[in-house]
């Protein structure tokens, strides 16, 4: 995983409520054994027309923010699926931050395992952060996790929360499998434990 | 000790350890495996030399992709077959316990993990698709992960997760004549919102709620993840008891009564706190529908499809026309009589013997309308099984539905089960987002029954007229 500590980028506005995991990545990609490659499907319905050419509405489709590395969006995005091919398709186009008022929990988790960091924002700041990316290449957006703030193209400052363990986890790339493992004995001690306390619990074993 | 819910006291006894923020390392006691949200997690261990710690607490099956056709037949689409071949290759060099293609037991993961007892009361069950939400109709804690955390759980048995925050859906009171728990469901969904939940695990609770069979709880608790939540919980009882009992994989004789003695301690204690609490009565719920794209706009199969004009933000209003100009329909037109091309009944929500019962029940003696494609997909080959010795399967099939192979189908749009453009239909799954069942498809989520309804009349119709 890339590490994430200061992104200077193009943010694209995309207003809209309850985008759905469907519609940033169909399920009739997900047949891929691989992480990579999506970002071409990425918002697949909307950036793409029936005959598969481009959307020329669609604001991914538009300069500057092809390039765009900030998504900001309304309410709830992420929801539905699960599918953590959403934000492979997301970081995949090359997007590293997504700001909106909410995010769905599983969206939410599977951006931070991505190196995607995802930032809630009242309904409001989300808006003025839109009206910003819409004045296109020159008015990038600084986003530094260290400090936790977002800098807007006037130099204002808004300040963000993020959880301490999982911006420790970004700002160093770490993968968290190796981080538990580190607590093995823990897990060793709590399985020992369960099985004298509950040892009708059935082990899965097909003949 | 204060009193405690559900959720907390599940919660409480899965915790290896609590992090300095917080966030718990919180044991898994149970991790069903996929085909699509699982190659790339087997290939992460390969890569960091990783085992995986719990094969025995670890069940594999095919379900998405799988065509539901003739089983003999090669699967067709190369990508999908594909994903097959990389599950089977995988179980096997992990030894992960795995019902193929041509098994009997195989089915979509969320209806096989209850019927063969794999999915207990009191426990922790992950797998790598939102509607995991559904084991929580057996009192267990199950959600939805990404790929990275099956991996996490391959690795570890573990999972690192804050604790959620409580919040209980009451239903107290008596349904009406053709009002099924998808209607409850679809009910709660419309009222909070497909955020309403965000964040929390929700109980579901009252007297209507006790009254449902487990297929019935499994719906609701199948479709908290389109309320927002992170699951659904019901509080195990005798009618839980009594539906684990005997199942393949479920503790025997006095393995069974100790596990029954220990389930009896995880209801919710009298005063616990809840951060939301929700009611509603259940008399107040019809059979209800979605005319948009979105699960939450729900409206009563009686009612008309709402007007933009009357929302003031216009972002939103923006939003809802749009869903009416994808769904091909008009701002107060009436929804029941709109024609539907086709049926789907099917699904991890609505695919069980008590669904496919609902719906032949209407489908009896009646014919589907003509032009209409009407199907019906059993949730696992058992459930089939089960029809077809209950003579379902002719019931379906002399009124011209399709009796097909068990799997996920159309509810996703990512096996040859598919829509076409344009085509509109009436659906027992639990999304109707833009081009979920197929690009360009529309989709009404309702009930087992109403789906019957509108394959014999080829119009969404009220359930109740022909009952």
């Amino acid at each position: 995983m890339d590490k994430f500590t200061v992104l200077t980028a193009v943010a694209a506005p995309l207003p809209e409520e309850n985008i759905d995991t469907d519609k940033i990545i169909p399920a009739r990609f997900l047949k891929t054994t691989k992480r990579s490659g999506l970002g071409v499907h990425a918002f697949d319905s909307m950036r793409y027309r029936p005959d598969g050419t481009e959307n020329p509405d669609f604001v991914l489709n538009q300069e500057p923010y092809r390039k765009a590395e900030i998504l900001i969006t309304y309410d709830n995005l992420g929801c539905g699926s699960s599918r953590e091919h959403a934000p492979w398709a997301l970081l995949d186009f090359g997007i590293r931050c997504v700001i909106a008022p909410s995010f769905a929990d599983i969206f939410n988790n599977n951006c931070f395992k991505n190196g995607i960091l995802p930032i809630a924002l009242p309904r409001e700041v989300c808006t003025q952060l839109m009206d910003d990316a819409r004045q296109g290449a020159n008015s990038r957006l600084t986003v530094d996790l260290a400090r936790q703030v977002i800098i807007r193209p006037d130099g204002q400052e808004v300040p963000f929360d993020v959880d301490p363990l999982r911006k420790q986890l970004l700002l160093e790339g770490l993968d968290d499998i190796g981080q538990t493992l580190q607590h093995e004995k823990a897990i060793t001690t709590f399985e020992q434990r369960r099985a004298q306390a509950q040892p009708w619990i059935p082990h899965i074993v097909l003949d | 000790m204060a009193p405690r819910t559900l959720f907390d006291k599940i919660w409480d006894s899965h915790v290896v350890e609590t992090l300095p923020d917080s966030t718990a390392i919180l044991y898994i006691d149970r991790h069903l495996v996929h085909e699509v949200t699982s190659p790339q997690a087997f290939e992460g261990l390969r890569l960091s030399g990783r085992r995986l710690r719990h094969p025995d607490a670890t069940i594999a099956v095919v379900d998405h992709n799988v065509p539901t056709s003739d089983r003999t037949l090669p699967i067709e689409e190369a990508d999908s077959r594909n994903q097959i071949e990389t599950l089977e290759r995988n179980v096997k060099e992990f030894g992960v316990p795995y019902f193929p293609l041509l098994s009997a037991r195989q089915g979509i993961v969320h209806v096989v993990g209850p019927e063969q007892g794999i999915s207990l009361p009191g426990m922790t069950i992950v797998c790598g698709d939102s509607h995991t939400s559904t084991h929580g109709a057996m009192g267990a804690l199950a959600f939805g992960i990404g790929t990275s955390e099956v991996e996490h759980v391959m690795a570890t048995q573990t999972i690192l997760q804050k604790p959620a925050k409580n919040m209980k859906v009451v239903v107290e009171g008596q349904v009406g004549p053709g009002v099924t728990a998808k209607d409850i469901m679809l009910a709660i969904i419309g009222h909070i919102g497909t955020a309403g939940g965000t964040g929390h695990v929700i109980e579901f609770a009252g007297s209507a709620i006790r009254e449902l069979d487990m297929a019935g709880r499994m719906t609701l608790c199948n479709m908290s993840i389109e309320a927002g939540a992170r699951a659904g919980l019901v509080a195990p009882d005798e009618t839980t008891f009594e539906y684990v009992r005997g199942r393949p994989f479920a503790p025997k004789g006095e393995a069974f009564d100790e596990a029954v003695a220990y389930w009896k301690t995880l209801a919710s204690d009298e005063g616990a706190h809840y951060d939301r609490v929700v009611e509603l009565r259940a008399e107040d719920i019809t059979p209800v529908l979605t005319w948009g794209t979105s699960p939450e706009t729900v409206i009563p199969v009686t009612g008309n499809v709402p007007d933009p004009a009357a929302e003031a933000d216009p972002a939103r209003r923006r939003q809802m026309q749009r869903m009416l100009d994808y769904m091909g329909l008009e701002a107060g037109q009436k929804i029941a009589g709109t024609p539907v091309d086709v049926v789907f009944i099917g699904s991890c929500t609505n695919s069980r013997i008590e669904d496919l019962r609902a719906a032949a029940s209407i489908a009896a003696g009646r014919k589907v309308a003509p032009g209409v494609r009407a199907m019906i997909v059993p949730g696992s080959g058992i459930v089939k099984a089960q029809a077809e010795e209950e003579g379902l399967d002719k019931v379906f099939l002399e009124a011209g539905f399709e009796w097909r192979e068990a799997g996920c189908s159309m509810c996703l749009g990512m096996n040859p089960d598919r829509l076409t453009p344009g085509q509109r239909c009436a659906s027992t799954s639990n999304r109707n987002f833009e081009g979920r069942q197929g690009p360009g498809g529309r989709t009404h989520l309702l009930s087992p029954a109403m789906a019957a309804a509108a394959a014999v009349t080829g119009t969404l119709t009220d359930v109740r007229e022909l009952i």
